[in-house]
């Protein structure tokens, strides 16, 4: 009798890991990289940031995954997770722990806060990204790792910015660019780690400021890349976000150190 | 030597009360919008590791610096010590302060206990490291930007955060170097 429930137990358990596959990372090699953040130490100089060899997902995060998570977490359920973890409307679109697999699980979570979406890449034993990582990786095209000189490639991207929001989205997986990355644009916003490391001022005249004791040092930036507007549309939304805030399309990814190398 | 000791004994006070209020409290569940729902690993300027919810009961003045910051962060320790005597008591007596700094590979705890010196900090406050990662969540906590830059300067907004004795966010000041009145003001409910 117990040995027949322990292989209906075993059964069980090899059909919930069967349904839910492990997370597909990729390894991106970072290196020298131009950000439109400007990386100098004085207000709008620029300087090349380094950036580690990292794996990140090739997807975002999906309903599905969220909800295995959600099953095993029961903390970070909407309702049970503190306020300040996450706002009132966190997850109000779902997924919930006790759904069944439905139509919707392919599509991107979104309504998660960055402490819910920290603690889930922490669960699979990850991180988010940082924004420099996130930038890396989404300045790919099919072909080239940096595409982002390409006033057809930053047309493309910016397109998606023009359409206006939808009800529902589409399922993670679009075309892979040569990392093999999905849906770095045309999905959904992401959080990443330094959400709050990105400041913005809304010109570069920083001198005489009001606000320039609100910031130490080169606290307010002025962008080195003017021109890339869908990238820099990116910053200016994590930038006015709260940790605990949600938005219906905001998700996220996760990423890890790549083998061999330290955070 | 004398004014250590003195110094000591002052924590220890501080402390037996703040034990004492917290074995009173800890029945209650911390409410859902306290930032003590967040368990930092919390080393202060004499090597001891904290909780940081070690302080419920007490209102608490929280912020963020680094020590090799010559700019902005000394005016936040004077901000904080100005406005602590600009309280009211008993909040004055009552008050804590707990100054984390985000510079965890340089503000090791003999900087952070020179840096306590430096600035006069008497027994209500605590300079404290974190990890990285830990200091991250707590700046998110305390709706603090910050940036390190590749030359191992960071860049950062100042934000004062006053907290209830339950470590729920009272009213948060951007002022720096100076006394922040509706601050004050707030502080004579706690």
């Amino acid at each position: 009798m117990r040995r027949a429930r322990s292989r209906a137990l075993a059964i069980a358990l090899a059909t919930a890991c069967a349904s839910a596959p492990a997370a597909d990372y990729v390894r991106l090699p970072g290196g020298e990289f131009a950000s439109v953040l400007p990386q100098g130490a004085t207000p709008g100089s620029s300087a090349v940031a380094r950036i580690a060899p990292f794996e990140l997902r090739t997807t975002p995060v999906t309903r599905a995954e969220f909800r295995a998570f959600l099953v095993a977490h029961p903390e970070w359920r909407r309702g049970q997770a503190p306020a300040v973890f996450a706002d009132a409307a966190y997850l109000a679109d779902g997924p919930a722990a006790d759904d069944r697999p439905g139509a919707a699980d392919a599509r991107p979570v979104t309504g998660v806060s960055w402490f819910a979406a920290q603690a889930f890449c922490e669960a699979e034993g990850g991180r988010l990204p940082t924004w420099l990582e996130w930038e890396v990786a989404a300045a790919a095209d099919a072909t080239r790792a940096d595409a982002r000189s390409d006033p057809a490639w930053r047309q493309r991207i910016l397109a998606w910015y023009a359409q206006p929001a939808t009800a529902t989205l589409r399922d993670v997986g679009g075309p892979p660019d040569m990392h093999g990355v999905r849906d770095l644009h045309g999905l959904v916003w992401e959080w990443v780690d330094d959400f709050n490391a990105l400041f913005v001022a809304g010109d570069s005249r920083t001198q005489g400021d009001p606000d320039t004791l609100r910031f130490c040092g080169a606290g307010a930036i002025s962008m080195a890349d003017r021109d890339n507007y869908a990238v820099l549309m990116r910053i200016a939304l994590l930038s006015s976000l709260s940790a605990p805030d949600t938005l219906r399309a905001l998700g996220f990814r996760c990423a890890r150190p790549a083998p061999g190398e330290a955070r | 030597m004398t004014a250590f000791t003195r110094r000591d004994a002052l924590g220890l006070c501080a402390f037996a009360t703040l034990a004492a209020s917290a074995v009173a409290r800890a029945a209650a569940p911390l409410p859902g919008d306290s930032v003590y729902q967040l368990h930092p690993r919390l080393v202060d300027q004499d090597g001891h590791p904290f909780d940081w919810s070690s302080t419920r009961g007490a209102p608490v003045l929280a912020s963020m610096f680094y020590t090799s910051c010559e700019m902005v962060c000394p005016l936040i320790f004077e901000s904080i010590r100005r406005t602590v005597d600009a309280f009211d008591q008993p909040v004055r007596d009552k008050v804590r302060v707990v100054m984390v700094s985000f510079d965890p590979e340089r503000d090791t705890v003999a900087v952070l206990k020179e840096t306590a010196d430096k600035h006069h900090c008497d027994a209500r406050w605590r300079l404290a490291r974190a990890s990285e990662a830990d200091a991250r969540r707590i700046a998110a906590l305390l709706g603090i930007q910050y940036r390190r830059l590749p030359s191992g300067e960071f860049n950062h907004s100042s934000v004062i955060s006053l907290l209830d004795g339950e470590g729920r966010l009272v009213r948060r000041t951007t002022t720096a170097g100076d006394v922040d009145p509706a601050l004050v003001a707030a502080a004579r409910s706690l």
